[in-house]
């Protein structure tokens, strides 16, 4: 617990995901030496009104895995919860087998890192200001930039390309940038698990493909156990490794995007009628929606299809 | 801008090749034993040298500036101890105890104000702007126009008034944590309940009551002693290094309650401390020389600006606190020789536009807060 990613060996192995799912079936492959991270009978509620009722999940160990669902399905709720911003009314939230919120504020903020959905950074904070307060987790009021800290946000910034903007103003970037700069704090706090809330919310395909791939880095070559809340199920296909669907505040799917994400499943999530090909470029599943205007004949699709629903 | 992704740092980051200097305008100091470390800004540094020593210059000229005009150099004797008797006297015990209210009641009201401001990211968060100082008023007026005792008497109730309307601002405005804009919404709505109070009060007082009062309201360095000083320089030595302290939490709340806690503040915590802080500063302040105008609004917006920060600086924000009040107090002075006018009508002839220059500004951002 009291190690951040810099102690640990540096895992790197190239792996596809295809050839990994057939080996290990369904489960995917936990990755050894990271936390583990989970949560047993939630309730969740703002006010009196329950979002979450009885959920348990569990987070695959050095994995990326991508929560979606409809609008209002508690996907962001169950990650507040997971990051510990959320009391749950029932149930906890796990670490490494302790209850997050019996984990001191500080030492838990040394493992586990949330970025939440569009956040906000102050008039003219620069970008190394900005990803320098990462390392609060591990400073004290008398030691407030050891070498460490300036190692670690060096080395944030040259992850995330923002190096040569480190003395702009955030509220100059543009949308990417910026949500660059915040990935690179969250990057800076070295926490071997990063929860991140639709972290392509606002950003133009390039720039999202360009996050996305960022996380990916971050979990091939740093080891690190990233949750994200996506909307894009495409995105969510070929970027993670375990998918949870939700839908109503229950999850209704959950696994390696090939065996969750089928039309039946969108049918049910989202209400949408679907057919599912493989997507051209990395063969995770692709989605493309059916809608009620532009469909040719249902069943003459010219893609591979796997499963279609009417 | 998808191309352009670096290789990641991982593997092939060069163990300890950290050439100094990486971040160029932050002056990093590092000791080996103790583990001490941090990060200064050259140009914050230099604003808080030039604010010092204006500050400084102001108090030291204000001294000399009375009824006798006392020669700068004799001051400057008479401050160390030496000089001749009369002019001892008249420094240490009739002018000095003025410039010194000035000198820490700027201060108080000064770091007052950026902690508030940094806490709920608005500029218009002062305790002049959500109700503190209107408390503090409405309870010392009370205790005057009541017939309560003066001296500490009306040092306490300033303190009770600022700390009940703080309070009630605080449980007001409660909404599953308070967000910036709700406590200043709420603050303004405390404020006018306390002007009303206080209009009340003055409107029922006999005259000469009134009269005092309406002295006390406008902010007032006249005839301040030592004892009336005692108790605001035990708070600022209490409370000054707790907001220092505060700091570093403090700029992690600035990037909002969900990152900061991400980042392992405690939240709640520490907004209380800052509004203890902040609270306590201005009430003691407010009780030495009433509700200086103001100077917690735009002292710390002078300090930022000059300071090039993205947060009031607290301590550049305290020297300008006191450079403002000093400046005000000497103009008062040198405006109308005879009379003497309340410092708080000066600061709020110059604190104005400074208020609509700020106001101005927010709306062309879109960022009110």
């Amino acid at each position: 617990m009291s190690s951040t990613y810099e102690d640990r060996p540096q895992g790197a192995e190239p792996r596809t995901p295809s050839r990994e799912r057939q080996a290990y079936g369904h489960r995917v492959r936990p990755r050894e030496g990271a936390p583990e991270l989970g949560a047993r009978g939630l309730r969740l509620a703002y006010d009196d009104r329950i979002v979450v009722e009885d959920l348990d999940v569990a987070v695959p160990p050095g994995r990326v895995t991508a929560i979606v669902g409809a609008n209002a399905c508690g996907k962001s709720t169950l990650l507040r919860a997971l990051a510990r911003l959320l009391k749950p009314r029932a149930g906890a939230v796990h670490l490494d087998g302790r209850s997050v919120h019996s984990i001191p504020t500080r030492e838990l903020a040394q493992c586990l890192g949330i970025l939440p959905q569009s956040p906000v950074a102050p008039e003219g904070l620069t970008v190394v200001d900005l990803v320098g307060r990462g390392r609060s987790p591990h400073q004290t009021w008398w030691r407030q930039w050891s070498s460490g800290d300036e190692q670690a946000v060096d080395d944030a910034l040259r992850a995330t390309s923002m190096t040569d903007l480190a003395h702009r103003a955030v509220d100059e970037l543009s949308g990417g940038q910026r949500q660059r700069a915040w990935i690179a704090m969250a990057v800076a706090q070295g926490t071997p698990v990063l929860l991140l809330d639709e972290p392509t919310t606002y950003l133009d395909l390039a720039h999202q493909i360009d996050v996305l791939d960022l996380v990916t880095d971050l979990n091939r070559h740093q080891g690190r156990t990233v949750v994200m809340v996506l909307h894009d199920l495409n995105h969510a296909c070929r970027y993670a490794d375990h998918i949870i669907a939700m839908k109503a505040g229950r999850i209704v799917g959950e696994g390696p995007p090939a065996e969750v994400v089928t039309a039946a499943m969108v049918e049910e999530v989202f209400g949408l009628r679907c057919v599912v090909g493989d997507d051209p470029v990395s063969g995770t599943p692709m989605v493309i929606p059916v809608g009620r205007h532009h469909s040719s004949q249902p069943g003459s699709v010219e893609a591979p299809v796997r499963d279609a629903v009417g | 801008m998808t191309t352009e992704l670096a290789p990641a740092p991982g593997p092939e980051r060069p163990a300890g090749a950290m050439p100094p200097g990486r971040f160029p305008g932050r002056l990093a100091y590092r000791l080996a034993v103790p583990p001490v470390s941090g990060v200064l800004s050259p140009r914050l540094l230099g604003v808080c040298a030039v604010l010092a020593a204006g500050t400084f210059a102001v108090f030291w000229v204000g001294i000399s500036v009375g009824d006798i005009s006392l020669p700068l150099p004799d001051v400057l004797r008479a401050l160390a101890g030496a000089g001749d008797p009369g002019t001892r006297l008249i420094v240490h015990e009739l002018r000095l105890p003025r410039a010194v209210a000035g000198l820490l009641v700027g201060i108080a009201f000064g770091v007052s104000g950026a902690l508030l401001q940094t806490m709920t990211l608005n500029p218009l968060a002062s305790p002049d702007m959500m109700g503190i100082t209107q408390g503090a008023g409405t309870a010392v007026v009370a205790s005057i126009v009541l017939g309560w005792d003066f001296g500490p008497g009306t040092q306490f109730m300033g303190l009770l008034g600022a700390l009940t309307a703080a309070v009630l601002v605080y449980v007001l405005a409660w909404k599953r944590g308070t967000t910036g804009y709700r406590i200043v919404l709420v603050g303004v709505g405390v404020a006018w309940i306390c002007t009303s109070a206080t209009d009340y009060l003055m409107a029922h007082g006999r005259q000469f009551e009134a009269q005092a009062a309406l002295g006390w309201l406008v902010g007032n360095l006249n005839g301040r002693t030592w004892q009336q000083i005692g108790p605001l320089a035990l708070t600022l030595a209490v409370l000054l290094p707790a907001a220092l302290l505060l700091g570093r939490q403090m700029r992690t709340l600035q990037l909002g309650d969900d990152v900061a806690r991400g980042l392992g503040t405690r939240v709640q915590t520490v907004r209380i401390a800052v509004l203890v802080c902040a609270v306590g500063l201005v009430a003691f302040g407010t009780a030495t020389a009433g509700p200086v105008a103001f100077v917690a609004l735009a002292a710390p917006q002078i300090a930022q600006r000059l300071a090039g920060t993205a947060f009031p600086p607290p301590v550049a924000s305290g020297l300008a606190g006191a450079f403002v009040v000093l400046v005000s107090d000497l103009a008062a002075r040198k405006l109308t020789p005879g009379t003497e006018l309340p410092v708080g009508i000066v600061t709020g002839a110059l604190g104005a536009p400074v208020l609509l220059w700020l106001l101005v500004r927010a709306n062309r951002a879109g960022s009110g807060g």
